[in-house]
C-alpha cells in the first residue's frame, strides 16, 4: 500500500550533525527501531513540547516514562474509558514523541463503557473521602522522599555501634536500597498523580461542552470562572509572595530592596533593619511547604525550586512591594470571586431553554466543582512539592558520586540513565569495599563529557510537531484537552509556513485582545528579562511563573489547549491567551509588534 | 398610594415633568408614551433627555375662556358616520385651541422647561472653539414634539397610530406652536369617530405631549437581546455604524457587528466593516444628510468597547423591563456628556425567536455521567474521508 502520509516519518528524521549515538542516552523500549517500523510508521506521534520542550536528559526521561505508564494504565486497564488505551511514547533525537492507542472496536467500547460508568461513578460518588485520602498518601510519600538522605562521602569505617548492634546492613548497602526506593516513590507519586486527574478533566471538559452547547460562543474564561472562588494550592505560593510583600510593607521595609538585587544583600538588609527579624521568620514559615515550588514545570531536573534559588521568590516580593506602596491592588479576591462565580451560575441557568436543562446544567456543574480543587492541586504536591524533593535527593547522590570521582559534577548525574545508576553505585561500594579505585571513576567522567556534547547537539535541533500517519478521528480526550490535537492544528501544521504570511493560529486559551512588543522566552532562566507590558511567548508557561502575568499583557504558546496551565492561569489573571499555536517561538522573535486576540485564538505579526 | 399633589408644589411642575420623574405614579398625568420614556430611565436605561408637557396643562388651557365648553357642544349629538360633520367639527376645533394663546403660567413653564434641556444639551466639550455652536445650541436646541394621550379610568383604551410627531423643531416659538399642535391633535376626525364609536367620553380624554431632544448621533444602530443568528439568549449583538441610525436601519452600510455575552459581560467578536457614508443631522435645513465617511474612519470601530458594554447593560434592562427579549433602536449622542450619551430610542419585542418554542440542549433526563461518557465516546476528526486513500 503507497504511504499517504502527510508528515515525516520518524524513521526518515536524520540524527543532528554531532549528536551521533544519541541513541545510547535512552532505554531501548524509547527508540524507534526497525523491528516494528511498520506499526511506528503507521501512527500519528506528536511532540509532547508542552510537559517536555527540551532534549530530554538520560535521567530526566524518568517522569515521561512515569507519566505516560500512569496516564496510561488509568485509562485502559483502571477505569476502562471507552475509546482510550494507553499513549504510547518515544524519543527520537531527545525529544518526546507520544501517540494515544486508540479502542476502535465499538462493541470493545460499549463494554468498557459500562464499566467505566461502575468505576469512575464510585470515584466521583465518593469523591471528597478520595481526595482527602489522597492528600494523606501523597504527604506521606514526600515525607518518605525526604527522609532518604545520601551522605557525600562513604567513611573510612562503618560505626563501633552498628558493629556492637549487630546491624549488618552497611552504608553502602543502605544507599543502594534508598536509591531504589526514591525511584520507586517517584513511580507512586506519579500512580497519585493519575488516581484521580483524568476522571476530574473529564467532569470538567464535558461541563464546558455543556456550556458550548447551551451558550453558543461563551469563552473558557466565563466557564471557568463559574468554577472558580475556592483556594488552591497551586496559588498559594503566589499568595505567599503577595502577603511577604503586604507584611514587608507594614513594617517598613519596602523601600530597602528592589528587584534587581542579589538574594543574599537583600537578605543582609532586612537582616539590618530593626523589624527585619519579624519578616525573616515570616518568610522561614512561608517556606514549608509553598516555596517547593519549581520555577519550570518541576518535570526537569534544572528547574530549580524557590526553596533553592530564593533569589526568585525575593524578586517577586520586590515587585509585589513596589505596586503595593504605588498603591495598586494585587490580591485576587476570593470572596469576589465566589460572589461573581454564584451570579453567572444563575444567570446563565435562568436563560435555559426549562427545567431539565436546568437539572443537567447544576449536576454538571456540581460535579465540575467537585473535581476543581484536585485538578488544579495536584500539579502542587507532585510536580513541584515532590519532584523539588526528588530532584534534590538526586544532588545528593551526585554530590556523592563526586566525592568519588565518579563524576566531575554532583549534576552530572542527570547524564546517567536511570538504570546505569545502580550498576554505577554497584562499581562504587565495590571499590569502597575492596580499597582500590573503582573503574567508574576511569569510565564515567569520559562517557559523560561525550554525552555532555551529543547534548548540546540535540538541544540545538528543532523537533518537526508531528510525525507519522494522521488518523480519520483522534478519540483520546486527553490528547484533544491538554495537546490541543485537533483538525485545525493538524492542518496549520499542514500548511507551509511563508515568510509573507503573519497570522499563527491557536487555541483561545483566555479572551482579550491586546497588542504589544513580543518577549521570546524560551525557560524559566530567562523570566527576569521580561519587561512591564510585554507580550510574553513560550514554548509553555509553568504555574510558578504566576508572579509574572502581573508584569505581562498577554502570553502565546507553541504548545497547550484549554486545560493547559497557561490558559487556566491567564484566565485567572484575566490576561488574553493563544494557546497551541504549535510554532509562535519559531516565527516571533523578540521586539517585534503582535497582536494578540485571545477571542478568536490568533496572533498577528504586525511588524 | 402616593399624594398626587403632594409632588406639585409649583407651576413649573405642574404643567411639566422632566422625564426622570415620569414615573408610574405619573402615568395619569404624563401619557403611556411618556410614562414609557420615564420607567425607561428609571430603569436605568437611558433616552434621549426632555420633558413632559402634563394633562393637568391640557386641561388648564381647555378650561380658559370655556375652550372644553365649546369643544363639547361642538361634538354634542355628532354621528360618526356622518364624516363631512365631524371633519368640520374638527377643522373648527382644532383651530380653536392652536389659535388660542397658551395660559401665560403654561406658557412660562414650558419655557423654563425647554430652555433647561437645551442648556443640559449644549456640547461642553471644545466650549473655546464651538462656542458659537453652543450658544446657539442653547437657543435652539432642535427636538422632537409627540402626543401622549391618557384616558382616565378607560381600560382597554388604544390610541395607537392618531397622534401625532413633529421632529425638527427649533425654538421656544416653534415649541410652543407644536405643544398646540399636539393638544388639538386629540381632535382629529379620526379620533373623534374612534372614541364615539368605543363610547369613550371626549371629556375622559386628556393629552400630554412629550418634548425630546433630537439625537445627534455621533454612531448608531440597532441591537438583539439574543443572537438572532441562533436564538442563544445569552448573548447580545449589536450592529452598528457611524452617525444617525438611517444607514443601519436601512440597509445603506454594512455595520460594525459585535457579539457580546450579556452574562459574562465580555466582547467574543468583534468584526468591522467599512462604513462608506453616514446620516448627520442638518438642523438648518431640519433634515438629515447622506455624507461620505473619511477613509481612516471607515474601518475604525465605531463604539469604544466600553460603549460595547454600556449598551449591553441596557439591553439587557430593556429586556427585563419589558420582560422579553427585544430589537433596540440606539445612538450615541455627540451633545451629551458621557456616561448619559448612550441613549435608546425604540424597543420592540424581537419576533423571531421569541415565538419558537425554546429548544432543550438534553436529551431525555441524563445523568452527568450519561454526559461524561457521550463526551468520551466522542472523538474529533482530523482528517477528511477522501484523503484516506
Amino acid at each position: 500500500m503507497p504511504r499517504t502520509n502527510l508528515f515525516a516519518s520518524p524513521f526518515d528524521i536524520e540524527t543532528p550533525p554531532g549528536a551521533e549515538g544519541w541513541e545510547k542516552l535512552y532505554p531501548y523500549y524509547l527508540l524507534y527501531s526497525d523491528a516494528r517500523r511498520d506499526f511506528e510508521d503507521d501512527k500519528l506521534w506528536f511532540q509532547d513540547a508542552g510537559h517536555w520542550p527540551e532534549a530530554l536528559y538520560p535521567f530526566d526521561t524518568i517522569f515521561y516514562e512515569f507519566a505516560m505508564l500512569c496516564i496510561s494504565q488509568y485509562n485502559s486497564r483502571v477505569f476502562l474509558l471507552p475509546l482510550s488505551m494507553g499513549i504510547d511514547f518515544r524519543v527520537l533525537n531527545g525529544y518526546a514523541y507520544v501517540s494515544p492507542n486508540p479502542v476502535t472496536d465499538p462493541e470493545v467500547a460499549d463494554e468498557r463503557a459500562a464499566h467505566f460508568r461502575e468505576r469512575a461513578g464510585y470515584y466521583y460518588d465518593n469523591w471528597d473521602r478520595l481526595y482527602a485520602n489522597w492528600q494523606q498518601k501523597i504527604e506521606q510519600v514526600i515525607n518518605e522522599t525526604e527522609s532518604l538522605t545520601f551522605p557525600d562521602s562513604l567513611p573510612e569505617m562503618v560505626d563501633l555501634a552498628d558493629v556492637i548492634a549487630g546491624k549488618d546492613q552497611t552504608v553502602g548497602y543502605e544507599i543502594m536500597k534508598r536509591y531504589h526506593r526514591l525511584i520507586q516513590l517517584g513511580l507512586r507519586a506519579w500512580q497519585l498523580h493519575f488516581e484521580m486527574l483524568n476522571l476530574g478533566y473529564a467532569a470538567y471538559y464535558t461541563f464546558f461542552q455543556f456550556c458550548k452547547a447551551a451558550f453558543p460562543d461563551i469563552t473558557e474564561q466565563t466557564i471557568a470562572r463559574m468554577l472558580t472562588g475556592v483556594e488552591v494550592a497551586l496559588f498559594q505560593p503566589d499568595q505567599e509572595v503577595k502577603r511577604l510583600a503586604h507584611l514587608a510593607v507594614a513594617l517598613g521595609l519596602g523601600n530597602i530592596c528592589h528587584a534587581n538585587m542579589p538574594a543574599e544583600e537583600m537578605l543582609q538588609a532586612v537582616n539590618k533593619h530593626k523589624n527585619g527579624w519579624l519578616w525573616l521568620e515570616a518568610l522561614e514559615r512561608a517556606k514549608e511547604p509553598w516555596f517547593h515550588f519549581s520555577t519550570g514545570s518541576g518535570l526537569s531536573h534544572h528547574d530549580a525550586a524557590w526553596i533553592e534559588d530564593i533569589s526568585v521568590p525575593l524578586g517577586f516580593i520586590c515587585d509585589y512591594a513596589a505596586k503595593i506602596q504605588a498603591g495598586e491592588t494585587i490580591e485576587r479576591p476570593l470572596a469576589e470571586l465566589q460572589a461573581e462565580s454564584e451570579k453567572l451560575v444563575a444567570e446563565y441557568e435562568a436563560i435555559l431553554a426549562n427545567d431539565q436543562d436546568r437539572h443537567a446544567f447544576r449536576e454538571q456543574l456540581s460535579l465540575a466543582r467537585r473535581v476543581f480543587p484536585y485538578v488544579e492541586n495536584h500539579n502542587f504536591f507532585i510536580e513541584h512539592w515532590h519532584h523539588s524533593v526528588f530532584w534534590r535527593k538526586m544532588r545528593e547522590l551526585g554530590q556523592l558520586m563526586k566525592t568519588a570521582n565518579f563524576l566531575t559534577e554532583a549534576g552530572d548525574i542527570f547524564y546517567m540513565r536511570r538504570d546505569e545508576i545502580p550498576t554505577a553505585l554497584f562499581d562504587l561500594m565495590s571499590a569502597w569495599a575492596i580499597g582500590n579505585q573503582g573503574r567508574g571513576d576511569s569510565y564515567w567522567p569520559d562517557e559523560i563529557a561525550e554525552r555532555k556534547k551529543i547534548m548540546a547537539a540535540l538541544k540545538k535541533w528543532r523537533p518537526p510537531r508531528l510525525l507519522g500517519e494522521p488518523p480519520q478521528t483522534i478519540t483520546d480526550p486527553f490528547s484533544i484537552m491538554l495537546w490541543g490535537i485537533t483538525t485545525e492544528q493538524l492542518q496549520q501544521l499542514l500548511t507551509p509556513w511563508e515568510e509573507s504570511h503573519n497570522t499563527l493560529c491557536g487555541f483561545a486559551g483566555s479572551p482579550g485582545r491586546v497588542e504589544g512588543l513580543a518577549r521570546v522566552v524560551m525557560s524559566a532562566s530567562e523570566l527576569s528579562i521580561i519587561q512591564p507590558d510585554e507580550i510574553l511567548v513560550c514554548p509553555i508557561t509553568a504555574p510558578s511563573w504566576s508572579p509574572v502575568f502581573n508584569k505581562i499583557k498577554a502570553v502565546v504558546t507553541d504548545v497547550g489547549g484549554m486545560m493547559s496551565h497557561a490558559a487556566i492561569v491567564c484566565r485567572e489573571y484575566n490576561l488574553p491567551a493563544v494557546v497551541g499555536t504549535a510554532e509562535a517561538t519559531l516565527r516571533i522573535k523578540t521586539g517585534q509588534y503582535i497582536r494578540v486576540d485571545g477571542h478568536g485564538g490568533t496572533v498577528e505579526i504586525l511588524d | 398610594m402616593k399624594n398626587r399633589k403632594s409632588k406639585i408644589e409649583n407651576p413649573q411642575s405642574l404643567y411639566t415633568l422632566p422625564f426622570e420623574r415620569c414615573d408610574a405614579d405619573a402615568h395619569a398625568r404624563v401619557g403611556g408614551k411618556n410614562a414609557s420614556l420615564g420607567s425607561m430611565i428609571q430603569a436605568d436605561a437611558p433616552v434621549p433627555p426632555g420633558f413632559a408637557v402634563t394633562t393637568d396643562a391640557y386641561q388648564k388651557m381647555l378650561a380658559t375662556n370655556g375652550i372644553d365648553r365649546q369643544i363639547y357642544n361642538l361634538l354634542d349629538k355628532l354621528d360618526p358616520a356622518d364624516v363631512e360633520r365631524a371633519a368640520t367639527a374638527s377643522q373648527t376645533i382644532r383651530a380653536l385651541i392652536e389659535q388660542t394663546p397658551i395660559p401665560p403660567d403654561i406658557e412660562q413653564a414650558i419655557r423654563q422647561a425647554y430652555a433647561n434641556l437645551c442648556h443640559q444639551c449644549a456640547p461642553i466639550q471644545n466650549q473655546e472653539s464651538k462656542i458659537e455652536n453652543r450658544k446657539s445650541k442653547i437657543e435652539n436646541l432642535p427636538v422632537a414634539v409627540r402626543s401622549s394621550a391618557t384616558a382616565e379610568d378607560l381600560p382597554g383604551a388604544s390610541f395607537a397610530g392618531q397622534q401625532d410627531t413633529f421632529l425638527w423643531v427649533v425654538g421656544i416659538d416653534e415649541v410652543l406652536r407644536h405643544v398646540s399642535k399636539c393638544w388639538s391633535s386629540l381632535y382629529t376626525a379620526r379620533a373623534i369617530s374612534y372614541r364615539i364609536e368605543k363610547g369613550f367620553p371626549h371629556e375622559k380624554v386628556y393629552m400630554s405631549v412629550g418634548v425630546q431632544k433630537m439625537v445627534n448621533a455621533k454612531s448608531a444602530g440597532v441591537m438583539f437581546t439574543l443572537n438572532p443568528i441562533n436564538g442563544d439568549r445569552s448573548k447580545v449583538v449589536i450592529d452598528a455604524s457611524w452617525g444617525l441610525g438611517e444607514a443601519v436601519v436601512g440597509g445603506e452600510v454594512t455595520p460594525d457587528n459585535y457579539l457580546v455575552d450579556k452574562i459574562a459581560l465580555e466582547i467574543i467578536k468583534r468584526t468591522v466593516s467599512p462604513k462608506a457614508i453616514e446620516y448627520k443631522a442638518d438642523p438648518q435645513n431640519k433634515r438629515v444628510e447622506r455624507v461620505e465617511v473619511s477613509p481612516d474612519r471607515q474601518m475604525a470601530q465605531c463604539l469604544t468597547d466600553k460603549e460595547i458594554l454600556t449598551l449591553t447593560k441596557y439591553a439587557k434592562i430593556a429586556e427585563k423591563h419589558y420582560g422579553r427579549p427585544q430589537d433596540l433602536e440606539w445612538a450615541i449622542d455627540a451633545d451629551l456628556q458621557p456616561p448619559h450619551n448612550i441613549v435608546l430610542l425604540q424597543s420592540r419585542p424581537e419576533t423571531v425567536w421569541s415565538g419558537q418554542k425554546r429548544k432543550s440542549i438534553t436529551s431525555g433526563q441524563k445523568s452527568a455521567m450519561d454526559y461524561i461518557v457521550a463526551n468520551l465516546m466522542t472523538g474529533v476528526r482530523v482528517k477528511k474521508k477522501e484523503e484516506d486513500k
